[in-house]
C-alpha cells in the first residue's frame, strides 16, 4: 500500500515528476549510447584488418603505420623499395605478403595499388573476405575496382572510365591513362570502402611520364608503348603479411624489424590498435566525462524537483506523523519515490537508446562505416542503470532529511 | 470517576527558534468515554496543546499520560507508534493524502498500529461500515480523497480516527471550514459514534455555540498560561 501510495502521489504531481524522468531518461541515453558508440567504434576499428598478422613499412610510429596503411588517415613519410620487399617475401616464415602502394587520389578517394593477392587474403570482421557486388577484380593493367562508397558517391558503375590524380588533392591528373571500372566491391564498413584499387603495375604506369612529382613536359607516352614497358614496381608503401606459424610472427618482426639495408617496422595490428586506443583514450574518457555530467545535472534537477515540492507536501508529512508515522518513515517515502523516479528515468533512457539505435543504425553505417549492433543490455549497462537508481537515493537524501527535520519540527500541526 | 484517559500534569512548552511562545499547564484530566470541547481565542495555543497530547512535540516538563502510559517517558519512535495504537486525530482541514483513495485514507493509520490493525478484522469491512455509518455513499470507497468535498473529506477523516476504535479522538477544529447546517450534522456522526464506542473526545474550537453538546467545556485561559516573547 505504500508503493501504491507512492506511486499515486507521484502521478498527482505527473507533470513535474514526468519532467524530471524526461531528463533522466535523455541523459541515461545519452550517456550510454556514448557508451554504445564508443565499443562500437572500437569493434569497428577491431574489425578493419583480420587475418594479417604483420604490417610492415618504412619505420615510423607504430600508429602512423597502422594509420596509413589500413585506414588510408595520413601518408607515409617513405617507402620501401622493391628490393626489401622482395627479400621479405622470399623468407620461409612469410606464408603470403601483399604490397600496398598509396599516394594517388581519384576525387576525394584514395587510390591503392596492389596485387590480385589482396582480395584473397585481405580479411575483415571476423575473418570475411572481400566480394564484388558488380564485375571481377582487375585483370587488365588499367583496371580499377572500387569501393562501395566510391561507387555511390561517384555513380560509377562497371565500364565507367576513370582517371587517376597524382598526389592527395591534386589538380594534376594523369589524363592520359584513363582507367576503366572492372568491378564494384560490396560495403565492408571498412576503408575499403572508400578506396579505388588498382594494380602494382598501374600505380608504376601513371608515373611513366612524371619526375619528382612534376610532369615532365611535352613528354606523354602512348599507352601503346606504356603497356610494353617493364612496370616492376620501384618501392612499396607498406605490405600485409601473414605468417606461416603464428610463433614465427615475433621472430619475423624482430627481423624486419632489424633489417640492415634500410630502416623498416613491422608492427601487429592488434598491438597497434591497442597503441591507438590509449591515444583516442584521452579523448574517449572525456567524452563519457561529460555524457557523465550531463547524468550528474538530471540527478540534480531530481534533487530540485524533490526541494520544491516539500513545501507542498507539508500537510501531508503532517498527516503521516499524525497517523503515528515516524519522521524516518517520511524521509524513506521520499527516497522511494526519488528512487522510483530514477528508475523510471532509467528504464526510459534504455528505451530511448533502443529506439534510437534501431532508427540510427543504418545512418551510422552508411555515413561512418559504423555499425552498432542492436543486442540485449550488457551487464555494464544494468550496472549503469542501478548506479543512476542508486545515486537517486543519495541527492534525494538531502531534501529529504530536511524534511525529516521539518516534520520533527512541525509536529502534526502545520503552521500556517 | 474511573481513570482519567488522558491525564496532563505540571507541562511546561516552549516552541524551539524564535516563536517565542511558551504555555504551562498545572492539570488537564479527561475520563474514559467523556467529551471535552476546549475553547480558545486563536493564537492561545490549543493545537500547541493537542500536539502534546498527542506526543508529536515534548513538553520541556511535565507528564503527559494516555490510556495508563506515560507518553513522555517514550523513546520518539515509542511515541509514535504509541499515537498510532491510541489516538485518532482530526485536523480542521486538509485532513487527507489528496492523492490517496478514500479507503487508502481510513486504514492508513492501520498501517503503523499493528495492535490495531489486529482489532479490526478486516480493514476494508470496516472502513465500508464506518463510511456508511457517516452517511458517505458506497461510491466513494475508491474515488480521490480529493475529489470530495470539504464537508466529505471531514467525514472521511472521522472514520479513520475512528477506525479500530482507539481510546482517545483528537479533533482540532473540525468543524470551522463547515457551514452552519454541515456542522451540525457532523458533529451528530461523530458524537454517535464516540458515544457507541465510549471514545473520550477532545476537541478544540473557538465557537462557543457548540458547548452545549459536550459534557465539559473548558476555557483555555483558565487551565492554560500562555507566556509570549516579542520575537
Ligand atoms: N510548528 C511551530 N513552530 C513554532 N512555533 C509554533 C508552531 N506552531 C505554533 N507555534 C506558536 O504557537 C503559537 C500558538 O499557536 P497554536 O497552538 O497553533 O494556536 P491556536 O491553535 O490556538 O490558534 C503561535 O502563535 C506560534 O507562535
Ligand atoms: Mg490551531
Amino acid at each position: 500500500m505504500i508503493l501504491r501510495l507512492a506511486f499515486a502521489s507521484l502521478w498527482a504531481r505527473v507533470l513535474t515528476v514526468g519532467m524530471t524522468i524526461l531528463a533522466i531518461a535523455l541523459s541515461v541515453a545519452l550517456f550510454l549510447g556514448v557508451e554504445k558508440v564508443r565499443t562500437g567504434a572500437k569493434a569497428s576499428f577491431a574489425d578493419t584488418i583480420s587475418g594479417t598478422d604483420l604490417i610492415v613499412g618504412a619505420r615510423s610510429g607504430s600508429v602512423q603505420l597502422l594509420l596509413y596503411s589500413v585506414f588510408r588517415i595520413g601518408n607515409a613519410t617513405n617507402n620501401v623499395s622493391w628490393e626489401s620487399y622482395q627479400e621479405i617475401a622470399a623468407r620461409p616464415d612469410v606464408d603470403w605478403i601483399v604490397p600496398i602502394s598509396l599516394g594517388d587520389s581519384h576525387r576525394q578517394f584514395r587510390v591503392m595499388g596492389t596485387t590480385t593477392a589482396f582480395f584473397e587474403h585481405y580479411k575483415y570482421r571476423q575473418g570475411r573476405a572481400l566480394q564484388t557486388a558488380q564485375g571481377t577484380i582487375m585483370d587488365d593493367l588499367f583496371d580499377a575496382v572500387i569501393g562501395a562508397d566510391v561507387a555511390a558517391t561517384l555513380g560509377y558503375s562497371v565500364d565507367d572510365p576513370i582517371v587517376v590524380a597524382h598526389g592527395l588533392a591534386s589538380f594534376a591528373e594523369h589524363k592520359d591513362q584513363p582507367f576503366r571500372v572492372a568491378g564494384v566491391l560490396e560495403k565492408t564498413g571498412t576503408p575499403v570502402d572508400r578506396t579505388v584499387i588498382v594494380s602494382m603495375e598501374a600505380i608504376e604506369a601513371i608515373h611513366v611520364d612524371w619526375r619528382g612529382g612534376a610532369q615532365v613536359p611535352g613528354q606523354s607516352t602512348p599507352i601503346e608503348e606504356i603497356r610494353q614497358m617493364d612496370l616492376t614496381p620501384k618501392a612499396v608503401t607498406a605490405a600485409l603479411i601473414g605468417v606461416e606459424s603464428p610463433l614465427q610472427t615475433f621472430s619475423l618482426q624482430r627481423a624486419i624489424n632489424e633489417y640492415r639495408a634500410e630502416p623498416l617496422l613491422a608492427v601487429l595490428p592488434g598491438v597497434a590498435l591497442q597503441e591507438l586506443w590509449a591515444i583516442v583514450g584521452i579523448a574517449e574518457t572525456a567524452l563519457l566525462a561529460v555524457s557523465g555530467m550531463v547524468v550528474v545535472t538530471a540527478l540534480i534537477g531530481l534533487m530540485a524537483t524533490i526541494f520544491s515540492s516539500l513545501n507542498e507536501r507539508r500537510r501531508e508529512m503532517a498527516i503521516f506523523r499524525a497517523m503515528g508515522a515516524r519522521p524516518g518513515f517520511i524521509l524513506s517515502m521520499l527516497v522511494l519515490e526519488a528512487m522510483i523516479t530514477a528508475a523510471l528515468g532509467a528504464i526510459l533512457g534504455l528505451a530511448i537508446l533502443y529506439v534510437g539505435l534501431v532508427v540510427l543504425q543504418p545512418l551510422l553505417d552508411s555515413a561512418f562505416g559504423l555499425w552498432l549492433p542492436i543486442d540485449a543490455p550488457t551487464l555494464r549497462e544494468l550496472w549503469v542503470i542501478l548506479s543512476v537508481i542508486a545515486a537517486g537515493a543519495i541527492v534525494s537524501l538531502i531534501p529529504a532529511l530536511r524534511a525529516y527535520r521539518m516534520s520533527v519540527a512541525d509536529g502534526m500541526m502545520v503552521r500556517t | 470517576m474511573t481513570d482519567p484517559v488522558l491525564h496532563l500534569s505540571d507541562i511546561a512548552y516552549r516552541w524551539p527558534g524564535r516563536a517565542g511562545f511558551a504555555l504551562s499547564l498545572p492539570e488537564l484530566s479527561v475520563a474514559k468515554g467523556e467529551t471535552v470541547l476546549l475553547l480558545g481565542e486563536s493564537g492561545s495555543g490549543k493545537s500547541t496543546l493537542l500536539s502534546l497530547i498527542c506526543g508529536t512535540v515534548t513538553p520541556d516538563s511535565g507528564a503527559v499520560t494516555v490510556a495508563g502510559t506515560q507518553m513522555t517517558a517514550l523513546s520518539a519512535s515509542k511515541r509514535d507508534r504509541f499515537r498510532a495504537e491510541h489516538i485518532g486525530v482530526i485536523f480542521q482541514q486538509f485532513n487527507l493524502l489528496p492523492f490517496g483513495t478514500v479507503t487508502d485514507n481510513i486504514v492508513l493509520p492501520l498501517k503503523f498500529a499493528p495492535k490495531r490493525r489486529k482489532r479490526v478484522q478486516s480493514p476494508l469491512r470496516e472502513a465500508a461500515q464506518l463510511c456508511a455509518a457517516l452517511g458517505l455513499p458506497d461510491s466513494i470507497h475508491t474515488a480521490k480523497a480529493n475529489t470530495l468535498s470539504v464537508g466529505q473529506q471531514q467525514r472521511v477523516a472521522v472514520a479513520r480516527a475512528l477506525i479500530g476504535h482507539p481510546p482517545v479522538i483528537i479533533a482540532d477544529e473540525p468543524t470551522s471550514a463547515l457551514d452552519a447546517g454541515a456542522q451540525t450534522s457532523f458533529l451528530d456522526l461523530l458524537f454517535a459514534q464516540t458515544a457507541a464506542h465510549d471514545t473520550s473526545l477532545v476537541m478544540v474550537s473557538h465557537d462557543p455555540r457548540l458547548g452545549a453538546r459536550f459534557d465539559r467545556v473548558i476555557e483555555m485561559q483558565d487551565i492554560v498560561n500562555v507566556n509570549r516573547t516579542a520575537p
